[in-house]
């Protein structure tokens, strides 16, 4: 409502005056709460060290632990491998920021020709079914390898040479077909009520498209489309089969060169450091979807 | 508060029943008799199985140092320094056993399931602090190869492969003699196997594959029908490339191969089966920085 002009008699919505004041009861109740919380807090603390030093101890305490110690846990041949590992995790990022763009494209056009109608462009729909099939089915190496050794073989001219650009086209392919997926359930999730509405206002199928329903089908799979790209993220070590040096790689020839597997622990510490803060953006936006559907069955 | 008191309940009983199922494994005692010579026969209790002599190596298994991928045919360089080494320990062909030891696994602690691994396996000290290493049984050095249309084909130093694509097998020292040695502008490219080395050298991925001699020679002579040896370097400053048999840590086996290794070395057969299985490198070019 708008009181832009009315001098209507404000009434305060959002912040409390200053004489209010809660009454015992409830600030007992807070009280109780606060504890509460605190012993929970305290408890679980707790439970969690006693369960981490537990296993620690399972750990240090069997037969073989130097032997894993020395040759996962070794501190001087992680220092030596961090830098070439930190370069070749460059080469990862890259990977993924220029794949993950290129497939939010493909996977919209996919998904937009299968939700069409149109009897005309049933050839269209069959094509993009046809290669979401295929394209899920087939597993990523075989792709990679593929695309990685097969398109320069045929020898034709404007093929890129680069390892990587290629493995990124491998990457673009096969995740295309899961974002396309992802992207066409959201589609069919926007009640054709909405479609209808914004036609009867007098937006254009266009309009409609961008303003209405594609807003609401990417809110809706935003966190299905977030577990893709972390999985896309951690895929793209696949590339290194076709030679470039990204983190994994560089990490085993460390590790092989040394007999010592601790270069590929720095290689997992160094993806999990993009992943974990993505996976937990991810859950917290499902967490504010599920409020807000909430509040509005509630409403 | 009974729900936590559960809860406690719930979790110490997992944490014992994990310390019960993860208990250590008995060690079993194989040690020899603890006197001056270590038991080298057939049925030594150091043997991964008594009676047999099982040897490792990875698949696919390449040519010169292995035929058809097919290791107990007793064909290629290390197939025959493997049955060599067992007939000096006293067994007979058919008591040889091959298994499949990928060679990222092979470093891996715990139980081995091989007396020895023979696979190109270059000896480094580093190296050695995770395994135990035989004798040396062939000393190799780097080469290169390229394709005869290649503009690097006529290079006479590595100073002129300089600016070259260069391409190595994962896992070789391949790779670290191409860094310290050629110093190549470009960072080289890391294959999974000697096929996809091949296949990118065909495709003009890359413009030359640096990998130990002999393998060069097979590639040139099996694989390419217009390669081109560009020639061969030493690795780390004259320091030969010398490979090795790999054993268990701390085997029990490791002075008996030493052993056999040894008689055959002073009574020729080692040299006798380089020659044949592997092509004289006397005609390749060295290369000097």
């Amino acid at each position: 409502m708008d009181l832009g002009k009315t001098a209507a008699p404000q009434r305060p919505v959002t912040s409390p005056d200053d004489t209010y004041r809660p009454s015992d009861r409830e600030q007992e109740r807070q009280r109780f709460r606060r504890s509460r919380k605190r012993r929970h807090t305290w408890t679980a603390t707790l439970c969690t060290l006693v369960a981490v030093v537990a296993l620690g101890a399972v750990a240090v305490a069997s037969p073989g632990w130097e032997r894993v110690d020395s040759l996962f846990l070794d501190g001087a041949e992680l220092r030596a491998a961090f830098p070439e590992l930190l370069r070749g995790f460059w080469l990862n990022i890259q990977m993924f920021l220029i794949a993950e763009v290129l497939i939010l494209v493909l996977g919209l056009l996919i998904a937009l020709v299968r939700v069409t109608r149109a009897p005309g462009l049933q050839p269209l729909r069959l094509a993009a079914t046809v290669y979401v099939d295929v394209f899920r089915g087939v597993p990523t190496l075989l792709l990679v390898f593929l695309v990685g050794f097969g398109l320069p073989a045929l020898r034709l001219q404007g093929t890129p040479s680069d390892p990587w650009v290629l493995g990124v086209i491998a990457l673009v392919l096969s995740y295309a077909a899961y974002v396309g997926e992802v992207l066409r359930a959201g589609l069919n999730s926007v009640h054709p009520a909405q479609r209808n509405a914004a036609r009867a206002l007098g937006l254009g199928e266009r309009q409609t498209l961008r303003h209405v329903v594609l807003p609401q089908a990417v809110r809706n799979v935003l966190p299905p489309l977030l577990n893709d790209f972390i999985a896309l993220q951690k895929d793209t070590a696949l590339v290194a089969v076709l030679g470039p040096l990204e983190a994994l790689r560089a990490a085993q020839i460390k590790a092989d060169y040394d007999f010592n597997y601790t270069p590929y622990l720095g290689a997992a510490l160094l993806f999990i450091a993009v992943t974990i803060p993505l996976t937990r953006f991810a859950d917290r936006l499902q967490k504010r979807a599920a409020q807000r559907t909430w509040a509005e069955t509630g409403r | 508060m009974s729900r936590t008191r559960i809860a406690l309940a719930v979790s110490a009983a997992a944490v014992v029943l994990a310390a019960a199922a993860c208990a250590p494994q008995p060690e079993s005692d194989t040690g020899a008799a603890a006197s001056g010579s270590p038991d080298c026969t057939a049925n030594s209790p150091g043997l991964h199985k008594r009676g047999q002599l099982t040897v490792a190596t990875d698949s696919p298994a390449y040519a010169p140092w292995f035929e058809d991928n097919t290791p107990s045919n007793g064909k290629g360089f290390e197939s025959a320094v493997a049955y060599a080494v067992a007939g000096k320990l006293g067994f007979a062909q058919d008591q040889v056993k091959w298994v499949v030891e990928p060679f990222a696994h092979s470093y891996a602690p715990g139980a081995k399931n091989f007396d020895f691994d023979i696979n190109q396996i270059s000896v480094t000290p580093q190296r050695a602090q995770a395994v135990d290493f035989s004798a040396s049984y062939y000393t190799a050095d780097q080469a290169v190869l390229t394709l005869d249309d290649s503009g690097f084909a006529k290079a006479t130093s590595l100073g002129a492969l300089k600016d070259a694509r260069i391409g190595v097998q994962v896992a070789t020292t391949s790779y670290q003699a191409v860094l310290d040695q050629l110093k190549p502008s470009r960072q080289p490219s890391v294959f999974n196997t000697t096929n996809d080395e091949v296949n990118a050298l065909k495709n003009g991925q890359i413009d030359a594959i640096v990998t130990d001699l002999p393998t060069v020679f097979y590639l040139a002579g099996s694989e390419l029908d217009n390669a081109k040896i560009v020639g061969q370097f030493g690795y780390a400053g004259g320091t030969p490339e010398e490979f090795g048999l790999l054993l268990p840590k701390d085997s029990k086996f490791t002075t008996c191969v030493n052993q056999a290794l040894g008689a055959l070395r002073s009574d020729g057969t080692l040299a006798k089966l380089t020659s044949q299985w592997l092509s004289a490198s006397a005609n390749v070019p060295e290369l000097k920085p």
